[in-house]
């Protein structure tokens, strides 16, 4: 069985065409929050995400330094987080290619039991 | 004792309601932890008692604590406590004027409750019980509506509602600080919630399993067996980003059989985050996803700096997990009726003692250092014993409270903090572990159960056939 890799909110190797329905919305932006998710984030993975669904705009490919008292930064992380949303989608582990599809907004992990 | 008594040396009086009396001491120990405070009780403390002296905090710890408690009822300053209301006036004029006399002023309002526990004080007496306080230096106007000030006699006439004293056994006197959280127990109660199930945990349990865990403002929190979110409901209350999972796809997308008396299906905004909406914390839902908590989905590392949960126990809620047909030799169909494709590939019986491991082991590698898991242990009472409740190396037993829910069941609430990170060394260690193979036997939890209401109802039968044929 294959682990797949998931990135909490923020969903790994999602392309374009994938999703084929994103919502943004707006979420209230809490500094504290957002800095305290960063450490748990792999990076690339989200950047990675977020270009895939065609909302990276300025988000930098490379974690900055002092990003807790950066709030402008903060605020970048915060719209990929919280305010975007795949409500039709799938999920793709990086390692077996599997797809797990997106409905309604809640991924559906469950593996076939041939996969099991 | 020193004339001049700085504010630290005071002592809070604390009131607690007289229910989930085992819950409430690691309720408030977790409290002031936040704080970092210790729980250092006066003398003669008595766990079951309602009322509480505590020492070595200030007001704002006080307003803490009560800020977040449900089972606290009120928190007061103590002036002055004894066994008679002699034993109360001398303690009373010994605490330092001028630590009273900032709330006594002439041009303040006051006014002075009278409570009694266990005992039914007449209108009259509560009267000349305050008459008797007049030697305190009360010099403003009692305002009994909207007083500046408000000052408490609290009696305690024990604990034995069948022998209750004449006079009290113990009394109290001192400002009152501030309120408890109780009122939410009302506010937020399954009753009036938009998405329920049939077995979401009650509204005073969930804000109780939120404070053992003590969660804070901008946590992570997560729940592996979120079912409709109840627990996520406390926790976002106390401002934490909440998430979640479960096996069921009906439930997690809010659709299939309600469990509403007079409802027949679910209404299209039934599902968690219209729980969270219907208490204004929509902006704290991070998501919740379809999965098997038996199998791994998420990336290693730190996750959650709390997690709570209350696991299926294979009575109301059946417990599955994903399997392949080879794996499974009684494949366990679930209860529930589903709406369309269930989503669901076989599923396989989960025994209750893997669901603990597993859920040790996630919560060893997955929280923070210092992070709380708080989940409900089912217990079959005539075998329960200490050495029952699972452990883990890098995990602490925190606490573990009972509540009964029969002649033969109850469950436990076991809350555990993380103390270090896994080594390769610790994921067999379980095995070796004599609490392993003593839990083990409670995967007969559910025959156990049933086995104790179907012996009943076989009593039963045989009283009534007796009867018929004529007696004995």
């Amino acid at each position: 069985m294959c682990i797949c890799i998931l990135y909490l909110n923020v969903l790994s190797r999602i392309s374009g065409s994938q999703a084929t329905e994103v919502k943004v919305s707006e979420v209230e932006f809490n500094p504290n929050f957002v800095s305290r998710m960063i450490p748990k984030l792999e990076w690339s993975a989200l950047v990675q995400a977020a270009d895939g669904l065609g909302h990276l705009q300025d988000l930098p490919t490379e974690l900055i330094a002092d990003y807790e008292a950066n709030e402008d930064f903060l605020r970048k992380v915060h719209r990929v987080l919280l305010e975007v949303e795949v409500l039709e989608g799938c999920l793709q582990c990086p390692e077996s290619g599997r797809e797990f599809p997106i409905t309604r907004g809640v991924p559906n992990m469950l593996l076939n039991e041939e996969e099991a | 004792m020193a004339i001049h008594c700085s504010r630290t040396c005071l002592q809070y009086l604390i009131h607690l309601a007289h229910d989930n009396v085992d819950f409430r001491l690691p309720e408030i120990m977790a409290l002031l932890s936040l704080r970092g405070k210790q729980f250092d009780p006066g003398e003669n403390f008595e766990e079951k008692s309602p009322f509480w002296r505590l020492n070595g905090l200030s007001e704002e710890d006080v307003k803490s604590i009560m800020a977040r408690t449900v089972c606290a009822k009120s928190a007061f300053e103590l002036w002055g406590h004894g066994r008679t209301h002699s034993e109360l006036r001398t303690s009373l004029l010994k605490y330092p004027t001028e630590n009273m006399s900032p709330f006594l002023q002439k041009d303040s309002t006051y006014k002075i409750n009278v409570y009694t526990f266990n005992k039914t004080l007449e209108f009259e007496d509560r009267i000349k019980k305050i008459d008797e306080l007049e030697y305190l230096p009360f010099k403003g106007r009692v305002n009994l509506k909207n007083p500046k000030h408000t000052f408490s006699l609290l009696e305690d006439y024990g604990m034995d509602p069948n022998n209750i004293p004449e006079t009290p056994l113990y009394i109290y006197f001192g400002r009152w600080i501030s309120d408890g959280q109780r009122e939410l127990i009302r506010s937020h109660s399954v009753k009036n919630r938009h998405f329920i199930g049939n077995t979401s945990m009650d509204a005073g349990l969930s804000f109780i399993m939120a404070n053992h865990a003590r969660v804070k403002a901008h946590d992570l929190v997560y729940d592996p067996f979120v079912g409709t979110g109840s627990l996520l409901v406390a926790c976002s209350h106390f401002g934490a980003y909440v998430c979640g999972m479960d096996i069921d796809y009906n439930t997690i997308h809010g659709m299939g059989k309600a469990s509403r008396k007079n409802q027949k299906w679910r209404g299209p905004d039934e599902n968690i985050r219209a729980n969270l909406r219907q208490y204004g914390s929509e902006k704290l839902y991070v998501d919740v996803l379809v999965s098997d908590a038996s199998k791994a989905v998420w990336r290693d590392g730190v996750l959650f700096d709390a997690i709570v949960t209350d696991p299926p126990y294979g009575i109301r809620e059946s417990t599955r997990r994903t399997g392949s047909q080879k794996d499974s030799v009684n494949s366990v169909k679930p209860f529930e009726d589903y709406v369309g494709d269930s989503h669901v590939p076989v599923s396989m019986a989960y025994h209750l003692s893997d669901i603990f491991t597993d859920l040790l082991n996630f919560s060893a590698h997955h929280l923070v250092i210092g992070g709380r898991l708080v989940y409900w242990l089912p217990i079959y009472r005539p075998e329960y014993c200490e050495e029952m409740v699972p452990l883990h190396p890098c995990l602490r037993l925190v606490s573990n409270c009972e509540q009964t829910l029969s002649s033969h069941t109850s469950r436990r609430l076991i809350t555990m903090e993380k103390i270090k990170e896994p080594e390769e060394t610790d994921a067999l260690a379980h095995l070796s572990d004599p609490h392993f193979s003593v839990y083990q036997g409670h995967n007969a939890f559910r025959e156990k159960y049933f086995s104790g209401i179907s012996k009943r109802m076989l009593t039963g039968k045989e009283e009534t056939n007796k009867i018929a044929n004529g007696g004995e």
